[in-house]
């Protein structure tokens, strides 16, 4: 009751406290909309637009006949590098050579016939299947076909 | 919230001194103090481009091959790309239009007069690294109007006397503008420059800070002795209004980067001619007029080069004229000073107007 009488009696401290959080809120508001204006685009500015990188769906990796069996060629598909492969049989293989661990880029070892990723050594068998290593899934494996005859024939390889 | 974390502060850093700075940081009240504006604009314009800039650097490629292309990006695939970019472009105009106000407004009110000499000098510096700004940032989309202007504006460093072809050379990187030019005005525009400008800024801004704003000499002289003017508070009651002369360059530059987007134009061909009607940045074409005006022979001295060490010398004084004043810096006027910036003022308006519509 006291309060009540109190208040009442200053009733120019009731309006100016009204009038000064009405005014803080207001100036708040503004400052809040303001770096809300700026964030927004600017977030929006960091986000990288999708790549010129529609999803490749094949590419060239050279001709047959430079390639000798027990070794293997690194070439472009799309923007990423893979890895072909020719087995000491003659077969004719290509996977991702994106190591699925840490996306270095794998290599083929021709002393053990696998495929090696130097970064944190780990292995891949010429199915793409890990052997040991870190890498938590296998590469990619692509599928191969052959345009033309004998040597000059292209490898053509294609997401499967 | 805010209490607590500066009472945290200054339990362990005691911020007496800021709070004491701040509480008795006061402006004075006269009829000219709307001019005390226009150096914080400036310096928010500043942090405008800063910010920007660094923001533009993501995308950008400082490259003859993909400078072009990657503003090209910038504008038409990244998001709100367009948007950074030019409030980028507006903000670096309206920053040296207001540079030049400011400068302008310090020097009608004499406020450069004892002890303030260093706070012009370093203003004056400030001035020109805004032109230097200008320049360099004016090539980085590497299109053809900024290929040519670049060309025309390093041809005129050329002509300063001695220095001038080796000037010339280290500007561009060799004897012509390539790409070696566009790789030295990107070190120039983002290393270099803003470097320096940090540097004066902080400078610039500490002179301010210690001797407190300029009364021009008219008020002073309308005070009674030992009657001293009144002063507002500098917090809360100033800085509300910085703050609000700053929304309204928000404002300007929001709508003139929405409604009058910045010309990419064509890429750089080197091997182009010139097209017609070439002119430089409008806070250049007062110079550039200038230099098409003066006769490619004067008592025997080139033209070109005469305009070259003129301009210099303009220059020179303009540093100096703290030092020159005399009456101003006794805390009289000076209406010399005062016709000299009026001439400066008209001759700048008058040329560059000219230059805009010359042939």
């Amino acid at each position: 009751m006291a309060d009540n009488r109190s208040t009442a009696t200053h009733p120019s401290q009731q309006t100016e406290f009204n009038r000064r959080t009405f005014l803080d809120t207001l100036l708040a508001t503004g400052f809040v909309s303001t770096a809300v204006a700026v964030a927004y685009p600017v977030t929006q500015y960091l986000i990288p637009p999708a790549g010129g990188e529609p999803a490749t769906a094949s590419a060239s990796a050279g001709r047959a006949g430079s390639l000798k069996p027990n070794s293997a060629a690194i070439f472009k598909f799309g923007s990423k590098p893979g890895i072909v492969v020719r087995t000491a049989d003659g077969d004719i293989r290509a996977f991702s050579a994106v190591c699925t661990h840490l996306d270095c880029t794998v290599q083929f070892k021709p002393d053990t016939s696998q495929l090696w990723c130097a970064c944190h050594n780990g292995t891949y068998d010429l199915g793409g299947s890990v052997v040991s290593g870190p890498p938590p899934r296998g590469l990619e494996q692509f599928a191969v076909n052959l345009r033309g005859e004998g040597d000059d024939a292209e490898i053509v390889v294609s997401r499967s | 919230m805010i209490a607590k974390t500066i009472a945290w502060l200054d339990e362990r850093l005691d911020l007496s001194d800021i709070r004491h700075f701040v509480e008795e940081k006061g402006v004075p009240i006269h009829a000219q103090k709307v001019w005390y504006y226009l150096g914080g604009m400036t310096l928010f314009l500043l942090g405008v481009q800063i910010f920007t800039g660094i923001l533009l650097l993501l995308y950008y490629r400082p490259s003859a091959a993909e400078a072009y292309e990657s503003v090209q990006f910038i504008v038409t695939r990244v998001k709100f790309g367009w948007l950074i970019r030019n409030i980028h472009s507006w903000s670096a105009n309206l920053l040296i239009g207001l540079a030049f106000a400011h400068f302008f407004s310090v020097f009608f009110l004499k406020s450069y007069r004892k002890p303030r000499e260093l706070t012009w000098v370093s203003g004056i510096i400030l001035l020109f690294l805004m032109l230097g700004f200008g320049f360099s940032g004016y090539l980085l989309p590497w299109n053809e109007l900024s290929f040519f202007a670049t060309k025309v504006g390093t041809g005129i460093a050329g002509a300063v006397p001695v220095v001038g072809h080796f000037t010339l050379r280290v500007l561009r990187g060799g004897d012509d503008v390539t790409g070696a030019t566009l790789s030295r005005f990107y070190g120039l525009h983002v290393a270099i420059l803003p470097a320096i400008t940090t540097a004066l800024v902080a400078l610039h801004l500490l002179f301010v800070q210690r001797q407190g704003m300029s009364v021009p000499i008219a008020v002073e002289q309308k005070l009674k002795p030992g009657e001293k003017l009144r002063q507002m508070p500098f917090f809360p009651n100033y800085i509300l209004r910085d703050v609000l002369a700053w929304y309204i360059v928000i404002a300007v530059l929001a709508a003139l980067a929405a409604f009058y987007p910045w010309e990419l134009g064509r890429k750089a061909d080197p091997f182009a001619v010139v097209p017609p009607g070439i002119r430089p940045e409008w806070y250049f074409l007062a110079t550039f007029h200038t230099l098409k005006l003066i006769p490619s022979h004067v008592f025997g001295l080139e033209g070109e080069r005469l305009g070259v060490v003129g301009f210099g010398l303009v220059a020179l004084f303009l540093v100096a004229v703290p030092f020159l004043d005399r009456r101003s810096s006794r805390g009289e006027r000076s209406p010399l000073f005062t016709a000299m910036a009026i001439a400066g003022l008209g001759y700048l308006i008058v040329f560059t107007i000219l230059g805009h519509y010359a042939k």
